[in-house]
């Protein structure tokens, strides 16, 4: 047993990645288990908010852009379960997880989408903060989650740059539509800064975290890095963001900024945001609804098949090859 | 609720003509047609290959990390394979 610890701790030591099947501590286990489930989740979830705006997309042009960066989000889920299951966790058991409320979900995305210029803001605010906090997890010890990663921000690039375009667009239309842009991201801002977890002396998990190299950066750290993006950004597009404690710091060469209000962050987390109930929900009955065309599928290739399905769901994974 | 049966497959994608097939990730199906056009729609959405592999992992041997010193030491000692062990005098070209 200490042998094995030894290896996987010179594993972290050397930078070197843990690979499926290689032998890791429980912890580690199920930290990542948890952290990339959760990942998965919100990538899924997160289908929805946007979603809802595909059939009310102004144009054809923005309607196929908008349906292939919901597509996305769905491949991005699926990555991740992937790279789960390599840790020899069914994808359906994180499913129920899930819908049964034990597994959570960003928060982000229990915020409604009330206008189109949501789905510009979501494109450059919270796809924008995604990829502050998804860069390095490239780098992270577990290979998979990290080759998963570095899929994920090669297309979350477009996703941010389409969001940025459309609020450019609508910035130069009429006073109701730059209102519109105005109001998405005041509405947005605070929950965007949220996205990167609570402030350091408040992250418990941190510490850990870093030591086994699967999280990088502070949360503190990468709030900052987000809003030093953003400002330049937001003056480009001719909008204010929606806090007075905002302003640039010579000394520290960073911008100051305000704290995001963390009692509704508690409240969200804890399932008592605006959309928790409706999220959950709409993803149960997807499952639920979808239950017969997987049984379908099933007896169809049983017919068809002189080797039919494996009994067995959590036979040996990815990793074996990965 | 019920519980999908669909069996796990490995996807391995050919990026270009001239390239291997890489392993890209895996995802469930109910048979192997399925497990093509999912992987296609999951790993090409942007030209990333020219062709697809996929394979139900309960097919995959695959060596145990826990006995990856033995398993590979039979190349360890084995120097004379790699071009450098042998001493070639400066002067003789294209060697």
């Amino acid at each position: 047993m200490t042998d094995l610890q030894e290896h996987f701790d010179r594993t972290i030591a050397t930078d070197h990645r843990v690979e499926p099947r290689d032998w890791v501590p429980d912890g580690y286990r199920k930290t990542m288990i948890r952290q990339i489930a959760q990942h998965a989740h919100s990538e899924i979830i997160g289908m929805q908010p946007e979603g809802e705006w595909i059939t009310r997309a102004p144009s054809l042009r923005r309607k196929a852009i908008l349906l292939a960066k919901v597509q996305d989000e769905a491949g991005h889920g699926l990555y991740l379960y992937s790279a789960a299951e390599t840790l020899g966790i069914d994808r359906d058991e994180l499913t129920e997880r899930l819908i049964d409320g034990r597994q959570k979900y960003s928060s982000i995305f229990n915020y409604p989408t009330l206008t189109f210029a949501d789905v510009g803001v979501i494109g450059w605010l919270v796809d924008g903060a995604a990829i502050c906090n998804q860069v390095p997890l490239c780098r992270s010890s577990f290979g998979p989650y990290a080759r998963a990663m570095i899929r994920i921000c090669k297309e979350e690039s477009f996703h941010q740059r389409q969001g940025y375009e459309l609020l450019m667009t609508m910035m130069r239309g009429t006073q109701a539509q730059r209102d519109m842009v105005q109001d998405a991201t005041n509405r947005w801002w605070w929950p965007s800064l949220m996205m990167f977890g609570p402030p350091d002396a408040d992250s418990t998990n941190t510490a850990q975290s870093m030591a086994w190299k699967i999280k990088r950066h502070t949360n503190d750290e990468l709030r900052q890095r987000f809003v030093d993006m953003s400002v330049p950004q937001a003056d480009a597009l001719g909008v204010t963001l929606p806090d007075p404690l905002l302003r640039w710091n010579e000394d520290r060469g960073h911008h100051d900024f305000g704290s995001p209000d963390w009692d509704e962050f508690k409240q969200i987390v804890s399932g008592n945001g605006p959309c928790n109930a409706a999220r959950i929900a709409r993803r149960r009955a997807a499952h639920e609804d979808g239950a017969w065309v997987r049984e379908a599928a099933s007896a169809y290739a049983a017919k068809h098949s002189s080797s039919p399905p494996s009994p067995s769901l959590s036979s040996s994974s990815a990793g074996a090859v990965a | 609720m019920s519980r999908a049966t669909w069996p796990l497959y490995e996807v391995f994608v050919r990026g270009k003509r001239g390239l291997n097939h890489v392993h890209v990730g895996s995802l469930h199906a109910a048979d192997d047609e399925m497990a093509l056009h999912n992987a296609r729609d999951l790993y090409t959405r942007r030209n990333e290959g020219v062709s697809i592999w996929v394979v139900r992992a309960v097919h995959i041997t695959a060596s145990s990390p826990d006995e990856k010193d033995p398993f590979f030491a039979p190349s360890g000692d084995k120097v004379y394979r790699h071009p450098t062990f042998y001493d070639i005098p400066d002067e003789v070209p294209h060697i």
